[in-house]
């Protein structure tokens, strides 16, 4: 909002009234030089983030030692077929999915919620972004330490005010689901504010005509919630989940940090080890780097499906 | 603009965005709190609610326990190089998709933001194969290179430039002889600042932030911030309070940038949604 304040040239959709013949003369601009100007970005972009990632395709099928990390043997599909039958990589795919689900459902539904607030008529509009921004602006590793103290089974707050209610102490950090649902948790804390952000902005993009016109029409502001804003949104809601998914998926700050002993396994009994988690302690706890690369590759192939999914599921919703 | 579309919010509205407010600064505060307790007087019933004056001690004994000033400064130059670069790149290219045309202009820039959704933080096999090749690991620039550009950021700008620099403006520069390279430092540059701005403090942002890598990249000898809280957090420490208060020395410099500035991301933010 703050940096559209520069004239910007009219919109085609409202030309002046006597506008002079005019054609697109960008030729006039055409230059070779062009090529130097996006040279710095796609070369470094190139070296350091595109030839990784495809690279790793090739290093999957590779046996590759963290101490020894430039001798690669060559050994096909093992690594493959060896994920599949870790029962580790099954129980990591599970718990990346729950703990996808209840942080990124939640998170944007209350975003949503927030973000229909945050575009009403307010008093210090901006100090609310701000605050709710704060959890954002927060690194993973300082909030994951910070919850895990919110969290502690003896003496955190949070089992404070559960027993203060008559509820019994919660183990946070060994128990199967409370576990999942603090993670869960701190995810939610940490992106909520900057999603309802996204979908403030998209609320702002909707067109005040369509809600006179639904006013004239005698719409409840629940109907122009329902019938104007969801619909208006739609690809800012497609894009924040096809967004959460793709973090969901990589999910490792959070379970690494919360198990509070430098561990690798997602807990004792690996409750929440994740996908990202589990390809952190092939590579770098058991020195396996081939065997990490065919999870990361695995881990992608899985994002472009639920993110086919999720494209296919917003089409097919529009149609009907 | 109707006056019926813009409703004003009621009571029930305030009241859940207050409760909102809280629940985002609150675990920040606690922090405070807790640094400046011993695990006992945490451990009493009820809890103390207030920091004290005990929390400078705490400081004090988490910057002896963990390499926290290197960490610091580690972090601003790491973060610093980060946004300058990515500022600058970014600027750049952004200029060249606004505002030149040339050959493959539209495939590439339709790459670029296909990237924007390929999780690059899945490379980071081969990326450390490639670090450790060049003698880099447990050296600054391992975390500094690889995340100098951003898809992200060559969009943000493109999308600012095309609509704030005026074609005939260029033209004109054009006309009288100028180069590309004088017409974007003298023309583009100056409308492109505020942009600037924005991506730089996101980036910064994004930078100080970085966990995954900068944890496979680093160790404890040479940590950014994170890498630092990390260890300090995975440690034997014995008082939590010192851990926390590790956490509020690695947090609380971004938090006031953030303090002063976060109008202006928060626009940011909101701004490069709207486009996306």
């Amino acid at each position: 909002m703050t940096i559209t304040t520069t004239p910007a040239t009219a919109p085609s959709s409202a030309p002046p009234a006597i506008s002079p013949p005019r054609r697109r003369r960008r030729t006039a601009l055409g230059s070779r030089a062009a090529y130097a100007y996006i040279a710095p970005f796609f070369v470094l972009f190139a070296a350091f983030s595109l030839y990784p990632f495809i690279y790793t395709a090739w290093v999957s099928m590779h046996e590759v030692d963290l101490s020894t990390p430039n001798k690669m043997t060559w050994v096909g599909w093992s690594n493959y077929t060896k994920l599949l039958h870790n029962e580790f990589f099954w129980n990591a795919l599970k718990n990346t999915f729950t703990i996808g689900i209840i942080s990124t459902v939640p998170q944007l539904c209350l975003a949503l919620g927030l973000a229909h607030l945050l575009n009403y008529k307010l008093r210090g509009k901006t100090f609310y972004r701000v605050a709710m921004l704060m959890p954002y602006a927060t690194s993973i590793a300082a909030s994951t330490l910070i919850f895990a103290q919110l969290f502690g089974r003896d003496y955190g707050l949070i089992n404070w005010v559960l027993s203060e209610l008559g509820f019994h102490r919660v183990d946070w950090v060994n128990g199967h689901w409370p576990s999942q649902i603090a993670i869960s948790l701190i995810v939610t804390w940490r992106w909520t504010g900057y999603n309802a952000l996204i979908y403030l902005a998209g609320m702002q993009a909707i067109s005040t005509d369509l809600y006179e016109a639904a006013v004239i029409d005698g719409a409840s502001r629940w109907q122009q919630f329902r019938y104007v804003t969801i619909p208006g949104l739609r690809p800012t809601i497609l894009f924040t989940i096809v967004v959460s998914t793709i973090g969901a998926t990589q999910l490792f700050g959070e379970p690494l940090l919360f198990a509070g002993d430098g561990t690798t396994s997602g807990g004792a009994s690996h409750q929440f080890q994740t996908l990202g988690l589990l390809m952190y302690q092939q590579g770098w706890t058991n020195f396996h780097l081939g065997q990490a690369a065919a999870t990361a590759w695995t881990m992608f192939l899985i994002i472009v499906v639920l993110v086919l999914i999720n494209t296919a599921l917003a089409r097919g919703r529009r149609s009907s | 603009m109707s006056a019926r579309r813009i409703l004003r919010a009621g009571p029930v509205s305030y009241t859940i965005l207050v409760v909102t407010a809280l629940i985002s600064v609150f675990p920040l505060y606690w922090t405070a709190v807790i640094a400046s307790h011993t695990n006992n007087e945490m451990a009493r019933t009820p809890p103390p609610f207030w920091p004290t004056g005990n929390i400078f001690h705490n400081l004090r004994l988490a910057m002896d326990q963990a390499p926290l000033t290197k960490a610091l400064v580690n972090s601003l130059i790491v973060a610093g190089c980060i946004a300058l670069g990515t500022t600058l790149f970014c600027t750049l290219s952004g200029f060249a998709f606004a505002k030149l045309s040339f050959r493959g202009r539209r495939g590439l820039l339709a790459f670029t933001i296909a990237t924007m959704m390929v999780p690059t933080q899945l490379g980071i096999i081969p990326l450390f194969m490639l670090v450790a090749k060049l003698h880099w690991v447990n050296h600054l620039q391992a975390v500094i290179l690889p995340t100098v550009v951003s898809a992200f950021g060559v969009f943000f700008m493109r999308q600012f430039l095309s609509q704030a620099v005026p074609t005939e403006l260029l033209e004109a520069g054009w006309v009288d002889g100028a180069s590309t390279f004088r017409i974007f430092r003298s023309i583009v540059l100056p409308i492109a600042r505020p942009a600037m701005a924005v991506l730089g403090m996101l980036t910064f942002l994004m930078a100080w932030n970085d966990f995954f890598w900068p944890i496979v990249a680093l160790t404890t000898q040479n940590p950014t911030v994170q890498v630092a809280l990390a260890g300090l957090g995975t440690g034997y420490v014995p008082q939590q309070a010192v851990i926390m208060a590790g956490t509020l020395i690695g947090t609380v410099p971004v938090l006031i940038v953030f303090a002063l500035l976060g109008r202006h991301i928060v626009g940011g933010i909101m701004q490069g949604a709207i486009k996306g």
